[in-house]
């Protein structure tokens, strides 16, 4: 039982956690609000501390910025919606007898622990080159012309990487989640004359809400935040600039971090858009 | 399981499951089997697939053109030093957190993880500014301490979802028998907090090996770790297919393997217990 002693010595304990991260998180944002407000463009020398809400505006107003923000929500929505989805498929058929179960599934799990530096490269020069591609031998071999994957369709190209990263994440997740399924519940329902669509319908399914739950929080919070894929493959061309890259490319590559910086907050209240709705859902399903 | 399995049900299981296993391993065992290759024939039409001249030249070009051994060794220093600083962070917190549980503590477990969402780019250059102010830029020990912090609260929910499972009963029992406390934290809790500890560690550090965004943007060239290093090959003069794929290879294998072992470690620690 909690006693007063126990109490402070809990508070003793967490402090250090909990200071540390109070700190990393009101340190860098309370600067990047100051700067967004400033003029500052330290290669040319240009310091003015308050234009008021100069780059707010002109960050708004940009062509650039709406289309990072829809190249946002298709990229996380695109792989959210195609790595669910494959994951119960996967998960089902894993969960079904199979010869060599192991290494099954350590032949799927894989791609979840290739460094994503690596994997985009991988997929850029090895999968999808115009040239020695082994896509392009493929559309070769059936008789097609190569199709220039990052060139002509870039943001589907970046989909399919990206989701190949993290279908391994979902397809565990959902299998942990299939196996702990009643099995005498889905016999009585197959003797019962349940047809197979109906039963994942009304048992499977609903089996798997807190997994699916879990998958979409922990992918979001990672996936909202996609860079070394762009960086690596199209570095932002082609309509595949998210808005944390079109930030980074602001203050970075253009050296306007008070405009950067305004992108930034922008992309720190999307995020927390985002985040109050997953939490909202988590904070439901994790107490149960 | 009680249902009968026809061989015939489990064939057709069998063969399915594998054919998407191979498609879903084949960019991994393409690069593995093209880091083997010639630059020729990695690049020749149509692709030999196991039948060509192995050779492992490619793995001495690559070490000497950018050093690996180098950025192999600020990879484990900095995932390494990370996972172990955030460990030493986070147990007491997690510890108090399961253990002396208050009203307030979901809120707080809730907090740490929105951190997680709070976009790097949005901090990016404040970070870069006192990191030049405190001269840390482009050292292990600046990476260590970032990497600890954005993963802290992955390791706090793991841990406090490993902790709460101890049962405090039994906590509870050993102070009826009258154990002291060392004996009480060496006989009775290490050996149920242990593994719980040893899978946060392993998970963070396969994390913090594969993060790129702060390593690619605070390092330049004595701290860069193999995310960078990688890198450096997407550059038109590093495009030979052959040691891009050799180069590739020695990032990936170490984490693979680890990850390979750490598979059912993975699903607990990552969903924070909740799916069983």
């Amino acid at each position: 039982m909690a006693t007063q002693h126990s109490r402070s010595a809990a508070r003793i304990m967490m402090a250090p956690a909990v200071t540390l991260l109070l700190g990393w998180m009101l340190v860098p944002l309370i600067l990047t609000l100051y700067f967004s407000f400033a003029d500052y463009r330290p290669l040319r020398g240009v310091f003015e501390p308050w234009i008021g809400f100069d780059n707010y505006v002109r960050f708004w107003n940009s062509s650039a910025f709406v289309e990072s923000v829809i190249t946002t929500l298709v990229l996380v929505g695109s792989v959210l919606v195609i790595t669910v989805t494959l994951g119960i498929l996967l998960a089902m058929l894993l969960n079904e007898p199979i010869w060599g179960q192991g290494i099954v599934r350590i032949l799927v799990i894989s791609p979840f622990f290739v460094m994503p530096t690596v994997s985009a490269l991988v997929w850029k020069n090895m999968m999808m080159d115009p040239v020695n591609g082994v896509f392009s031998h493929v559309f070769r071999f059936f008789g097609a012309s190569p199709h220039d994957w990052l060139v002509e369709t870039p943001l589907l190209s970046i989909i399919i990487i990206v989701a190949w990263q993290w279908l391994p994440f979902a397809t565990l997740i959902l299998l942990t989640a299939i196996q702990s399924l009643d099995s005498e519940q889905l016999e009585a329902a197959e003797i019962d004359g349940a047809p197979p669509l109906k039963r994942f319908w009304f048992l499977i399914l609903p089996h798997l809400g807190r997994a699916i739950t879990i998958v979409v929080l922990i992918q979001t919070i990672f996936l909202l935040s996609i860079f070394a894929e762009i960086f690596v493959t199209t570095q932002g061309s082609f309509g595949t600039r998210t808005l944390a890259y079109l930030v980074f490319q602001r203050v970075l590559e253009s050296q306007n971090v008070g405009l950067g910086s305004a992108g930034g907050i922008y992309a720190v209240i999307l995020a927390n858009i985002v985040a109050i709705f997953l939490m909202r859902i988590v904070g439901k399903n994790l107490d149960a | 399981m009680a249902r009968a399995v026809t061989p015939r049900r489990k064939a057709f299981s069998t063969a399915a499951a594998w054919t998407i296993g191979l498609l879903l391993f084949f960019p991994i065992l393409w690069t593995i089997l093209t880091s083997f290759k010639t630059e020729a024939e990695a690049i020749a039409s149509p692709p030999s697939f196991l039948f060509f001249d192995w050779t492992t030249e490619n793995y001495g070009v690559v070490q000497e053109r950018s050093n690996y051994m180098r950025f192999l060794w600020n990879s484990v220093i900095i995932a390494g030093g990370s996972t172990i600083l955030g460990i030493i962070v986070a147990v007491p917190a997690a510890w108090s957190m399961a253990f002396v549980p208050s009203a307030r503590t979901k809120d707080i477990l809730l907090w740490m993880l929105s951190t997680k969402m709070l976009p790097a780019v949005g901090v990016l250059y404040p970070i870069y500014l006192i990191f030049i102010e405190l001269g840390i830029l482009d050292t292990r020990i600046g990476l260590v301490v970032v990497l600890m912090l954005i993963n802290l609260p992955i390791i706090v929910w793991m841990l406090y979802t490993y902790f709460r499972e101890i049962p405090g009963e039994i906590l509870e029992a050993a102070r009826m028998d009258g154990a002291a406390l060392w004996q009480e934290i060496t006989s009775v809790l290490a050996p149920m907090a242990v593994p719980g500890i040893a899978s946060t560690l392993l998970l963070n550090f396969i994390l913090a090996w594969n993060e790129a965004f702060w390593t690619l943007n605070l390092t330049a060239a004595t701290a860069a770790p193999l995310t960078a290093f990688i890198a450096s090959y997407s550059s038109p003069e590093g495009l030979f297919f052959a040691k891009l794929s050799a180069a590739s290879t020695m990032a990936i294998a170490p984490i693979l393997i680890l990850g390979w072992f750490s598979q059912k470690q993975l699903v607990r620690g990552l969903t924070f217990g909740a799916v069983k």
